[in-house]
């Protein structure tokens, strides 16, 4: 069985239906683009796999757990979402960085609140132990924050300086470029440790002149043999970095395989139209 | 009279406006954020129960409302204001205090539930969709990336209501709370001079004025970054 599994993902808004059955699977470590024109339901099924949107049909399986099953997601509850969602980072065309905290603390606030959490679960456990008397127990509680604290700082220095923004650790999102920014982004999506990265169109908000520095970062991510899953229009880049694309249209999977074959000898008209307007688009800009 | 006795009276006057001033603002703006729920939430009977309230409240004069208020207990209850004093062992000036203080947390909050539903309405939807992807809950995201933007885009309109409250304070002078206005008047017509009025005025100025400042450092301190 994949590592990633998605089966019969069905997904409609009122009367329009956008996602009509889909299947596909990745293996750890592999990275996936899936590329379509727009409409085609690419952004929709991104979110589904991050629990902002719930199919209407279909399963997902995720290093052998089930982690959603249309049948039976409304019974989960919100503490059961919230643990599911952990498994997938996702990183916004948008970056929706929060404006009033600075680099830092962009990429420590999640796991230093999710710490509130886990903090709680350790002083349950030492209470049970009742060999402690409360003031040892206290005593253990607070180095473990302690400890935990500077674990999560620590972390989101090293993820800074693998982005190269080591500098900028105390800047605030408006005194960053769009390019900066996003790399931030993927910085406080690493910060959580998913099992899958999930990139929604992550240069589409860009100037062209600022991609280059994102897609470096992702790429470095694939050597370091991290599952990503990319929407994109760079196809450059998605031949590049990809080990598997899907091609999407009109909510199917019209198309999919490496990326060799599916951009070299593609097989449905679709496709072929689809790579041809965009070839023809970059000639035209390039003729401008 | 003495200038120094008029200055302590109309002192002691002030200090009613400040407390009425400080009650209000206190319980309307957490009452406004809890309208504000009940207008934006998907529950609709609730939200439309809400938007009826407001609208209410927002369509009718503020000296009515003080009027009702005050006679609430009467016509509602069959008790006079005098009785409710004698029950809780206090003067009839402190029940016609609260009544008028209710009326007024209530007239304040939903203008400010409306204000801040303007300032929730335009926080992007990414901003709460970045919390939850983290795995924050909602409270979280509310509490850790929402609320202080929510304040820095409504801290303006938030002023020009405050300042606005400082001046409607002076409508429960007619409803036997003894704020600055009351006794400027009773000491007008006492001693027929006109005098304390320009007193009177020059404390709503420089309360008015300090307020003014203070809003300004806010603004200043907030200002460090952009959206």
């Amino acid at each position: 069985m994949a590592y990633l599994e998605i089966k019969g993902f069905k997904k409609s808004f009122g009367n329009v239906s956008v996602l009509k059955g889909i299947d596909f699977s990745l293996e750890k470590g592999q990275v996936l683009s899936i590329i379509g024109p727009s409409g085609s339901g690419k952004s929709t099924l991104l979110r589904s796999l991050n629990f902002l949107e719930t199919p209407d049909e279909g399963t997902m399986t995720l290093d052998n757990e089930v982690l959603f099953d249309a049948v039976s997601a409304k019974s989960d509850g919100e503490k059961v979402l919230r643990n599911k969602r952990l498994n997938f980072g996702l990183v916004f065309q948008s970056f929706n960085l929060f404006p009033q905290y600075n680099v830092l603390k962009n990429i420590t606030l999640a796991p230093m609140l999710l710490l509130k959490d886990k903090v709680k679960s350790y002083k349950k456990e030492l209470k049970a132990d009742k060999t402690l008397s409360l003031k040892q127990r206290k005593e253990k509680i607070n180095k473990y924050k302690k400890e935990q604290k500077l674990f999560i700082e620590q972390n989101a220095i090293s993820l800074l300086e693998k982005i190269g923004l080591s500098e900028k650790i105390n800047a605030f999102p408006c005194e960053l470029s769009g390019g900066q920014c996003q790399r931030v982004a993927i910085a406080r999506a690493l910060a959580l440790n998913p099992k899958v990265l999930c990139f929604d169109e992550p240069t589409s908000a860009l100037d062209p002149e600022l991609t280059g520095e994102v897609l470096k970062v992702i790429r470095s991510l694939k050597d370091q043999d991290r599952t990503m899953i990319i929407v994109t229009h760079e196809m450059g880049f998605a031949k590049n970095v990809s080990d598997k694309i899907i091609f999407l249209y009109d909510g199917v999977v019209e198309e999919e395989g490496k990326p060799r074959q599916v951009f070299d000898k593609p097989k449905s008209e679709k496709l072929v139209h689809f790579l041809s307007n965009l070839n023809e688009k970059e000639g035209e800009i390039n003729k401008n | 009279m003495e200038f120094t006795e008029i200055l302590v009276s109309l002192g002691l006057g002030f200090l009613t406006t400040l407390n009425l001033f400080a009650i209000t603002l206190c319980l309307s703006l957490p009452l406004g954020l809890i309208i504000t729920f009940g207008l934006r939430t998907r529950f609709k009977p609730l939200s439309y129960l809400c938007s009826i309230f407001v609208w209410i409240i927002r369509g009718s004069p503020l000296l009515l409302q003080l009027l009702l208020f005050t006679i609430l207990p009467n016509t509602v209850f069959g008790i006079s204001n005098k009785e409710i004093a004698n029950f809780f062992n206090c003067k009839v000036a402190d029940v016609y205090f609260i009544l008028v203080c209710a009326a007024f947390v209530i007239n304040y909050a939903c203008y400010f539930s409306v204000i801040f539903k303007g300032a929730l309405d335009g926080i992007p939807k990414g901003q709460y969709e970045a919390g939850k992807v983290l795995g924050l809950k909602k409270g979280q995201i509310f509490s850790n990336i929402v609320l202080f933007q929510l304040v820095k885009r409504t801290l303006a309109p938030v002023s020009n209501e405050t300042i606005t409250l400082v001046k409607d304070t002076a409508l429960a002078s007619s409803f036997s709370v003894f704020e600055l206005l009351a006794i400027t008047d009773s000491i007008v017509n006492k001693f027929v001079t006109l005098t304390p009025l320009v007193y009177a005025a020059v404390f709503y100025l420089v309360f008015n004025g300090i307020l003014t400042l203070l809003f300004g450092y806010l603004e200043k301190k907030m200002s460090f970054y952009k959206e």
